[in-house]
């Protein structure tokens, strides 16, 4: 069985700068690959280039054995990875149903006219999160009433109910207080369960080794190494983290 | 947006607020009807006259404040409208002042068409200016604003271009069962731009784009396309505003738009738009436009020297603002 996604010998230079090196990993369906790395260690860049913003210098990102290198964002997101960014992007002022369906709403005809089917879009809006196991309490109010966590939770419902395969989530607690950080982790676990494949960028050691299956250490644009959570500890990564600089 | 009920403490206090502009059009309406009856014995509210007369004033902000009010939700701003009125009004007159006295029905359908077109021309410009060319919309209208300002008096000759036609003539000044034309056809366009708004994915997406582009724009929706349509929506509005007043006074001016710019701005913030994006609603528009016109016509039934509507209309949209504010307070919206 090949992985759901496969990173092989991705290479990006800026200009003189090689901020990504020789970076290889695979992520299984259903599981949490966090990729770990000091600033400047090339993660950003690493995930930009398997959701189509960079263009790789050298290598290829294989998705179910498709070649997916050299394809535009757009094409790579309906190829079914989503990439959360750390804004989200969500327009605060609609509600969920809208949010979830942002650019895709659906209509029914009154009279031959369309309307947008307000209700419908709500609804499935607050299933989706209900599998997520966040209870919308008006799922007409617009998100920007929501917790982080809940708006989270709205960017990854759009993920789901789109049916993506991976989902990638660059530093998606780095703004948020502590409980709305339990929220996102409990969030990823219910994703995982749906089998949907996660990369999971995290500065966080708690985080990383409540989400891990996997830990992808980036340092200076190489892997320093892969370790499962429970084959190692937070001096390990750090020293990973470290060791390539020093 | 949403109508409907909403749960938690606020409610109430927030639905008030929301409710200002028709509580405050109410209250207005209500002062000057007390004054007509104390002070002269008559009636404010009760006549054909003065109800026709209140409406005319408002179709003529509305036109100009309907499209607008689209711009201003997709958080941009349209200043040349003044000069779309003008510049279709005088394009307009035009056309039926070439066609002789008494132009028959197609001289006359033909002149609306030029009028539309060369509102729709600044449209186009203010569009491809905003949209592809990413020039602040507030710049970019203002410069239309001086192009097509000095357009229309380079084609008008610097003077008004009067005409002489009943069919023009009938069409500004006609009505339809007690209702002007003027009112009719603001309706339906006031009518048809709330359906784009609230009831079509052109209007979600003209919500979405006025709180966060990038939401719009990650979602696959062609930002550019929409801005451009936007501007061309607000110049046509802007545009029918032009034709209606070479219909109601034979006569296209230049100058058209410009002294009713204000009000309209001022109609789509006093009915719950912020300059920001992301809010406002036609309906809202809708009422802002009538509080103006009652504010305007009713100092001028009082016998108070006009001059007091435009210090009244001012008070009124430092209100809307202050309102807008203590909502946001109420609601503890993060914006
Ligand atoms: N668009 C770019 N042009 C030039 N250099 C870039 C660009 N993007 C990233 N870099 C460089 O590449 C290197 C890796 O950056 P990257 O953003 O991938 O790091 P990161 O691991 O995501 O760091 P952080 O934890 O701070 O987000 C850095 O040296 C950075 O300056
Ligand atoms: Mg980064």
């Amino acid at each position: 069985m090949t992985a759901l996604l496969e990173v092989k010998n991705l290479k990006k230079r800026f200009g003189g700068n090689e901020a990504v090196k020789d970076v290889n990993f695979e992520v299984n369906a259903g599981e949490c690959v966090v990729l770990a790395g000091d600033n400047g260690a090339g993660k950003s860049t690493v995930i930009k280039m398997i959701s189509g913003v960079y263009t790789p210098t050298a290598g290829t990102v294989h998705l179910n054995g498709e070649l997916l290198t050299g394809k535009s964002p757009e094409a790579v997101r309906n190829a079914g990875i989503e990439t959360i960014y750390q804004d989200l992007a969500l327009a605060d002022n609609l509600d969920p149903g809208l949010n979830l369906y942002l650019g895709r709403e659906i209509s029914r005809r009154v009279m031959g006219l369309p309307f947008l089917d307000r209700k419908k879009m709500r609804e499935d809006a607050a299933r989706v999160m209900k599998s997520l196991g966040i209870t919308v309490p008006d799922p007409a109010a617009p998100v920007r009433e929501m917790s982080g966590g809940q708006r989270q939770a709205i960017a990854l419902a759009r993920a789901i109910h789109w049916q993506a395969g991976l989902v990638i989530m660059d530093e998606p607690t780095a703004a948020l207080g502590v409980p709305e950080q339990r929220e996102v982790m409990a969030l990823i676990e219910r994703m995982k369960q749906q089998g949907v494949g996660i990369i999971l960028i995290s500065h966080n050691l708690p985080d990383i080794f409540a989400a891990a299956d996997r830990i992808v250490v980036l340092a200076r644009g190489v892997v320093a190494g892969v370790r499962r959570p429970d084959e190692t500890n937070d001096e390990e990564v750090v020293r990973m983290m470290m060791g390539a600089t020093l | 947006m949403s109508t409907t009920k909403r749960n938690g403490g606020a409610s109430f206090l927030r639905s008030l607020l929301n409710a200002w502009s028709w509580l405050f059009l109410i209250l207005i309406l209500a002062f000057f009807e007390i004054y007509a009856q104390t002070q002269t014995g008559s009636t404010f509210l009760f006549r054909v006259y003065n109800l026709q007369s209140i409406s005319v004033a408002a179709s003529q902000i509305l036109l100009l404040a309907l499209g607008l009010t689209l711009v201003i939700v997709a958080g941009h701003i349209d200043l040349s409208i003044a000069f779309s009125t003008g510049f279709a009004a005088v394009a307009m007159a035009l056309v039926v002042r070439a066609a002789g006295d008494d132009p028959g029905l197609a001289m006359v359908l033909l002149a609306l068409i030029v009028g539309l077109l060369a509102a729709g021309i600044v449209g186009v410009v203010n569009g491809w200016l905003v949209a592809h060319l990413d020039v602040p919309s507030f710049i970019g209208t203002l410069g239309t604003y001086g192009i097509a300002r000095g357009a229309a008096l380079i084609v008008a000759g610097g003077a008004t271009v009067s005409i002489r036609s009943d069919t023009v003539r009938s069409f500004g000044n006609g009505e339809i069962w007690l209702f002007p034309i003027p009112v009719v056809i603001a309706a339906v366009l006031a009518i048809g731009c709330h359906y784009l708004l609230a009831h079509t994915r052109f209007g979600a997406h003209t919500y979405a784009l006025g709180a966060n582009r990038a939401s719009v724009e990650r979602a696959g929706v062609d930002v550019k396309r929409h801005l451009m349509l936007l501007f061309i929506i607000s110049a046509l509005t802007a545009g029918i505003g032009g034709l209606i007043y070479t219909g109601r006074f034979s006569a296209g001016a230049a100058n058209a738009g410009e002294p009713i710019l204000l009000y309209a701005v001022a109609a789509v913030f006093i009915g719950g738009a912020s300059l920001t994006g992301g809010q406002g609603t036609i309906s809202g528009t809708v009422i802002g436009a009538f509080i103006i016109a009652v504010i305007q016509f009713g100092l001028v039934f009082s016998g108070l020297p006009p001059y007091w509507q435009f210090v009244a209309v001012g008070l009124v949209i430092i209100v809307a603002v202050l309102v807008d504010q203590s909502k946001h307070r109420v609601t503890g919206d993060r914006s």
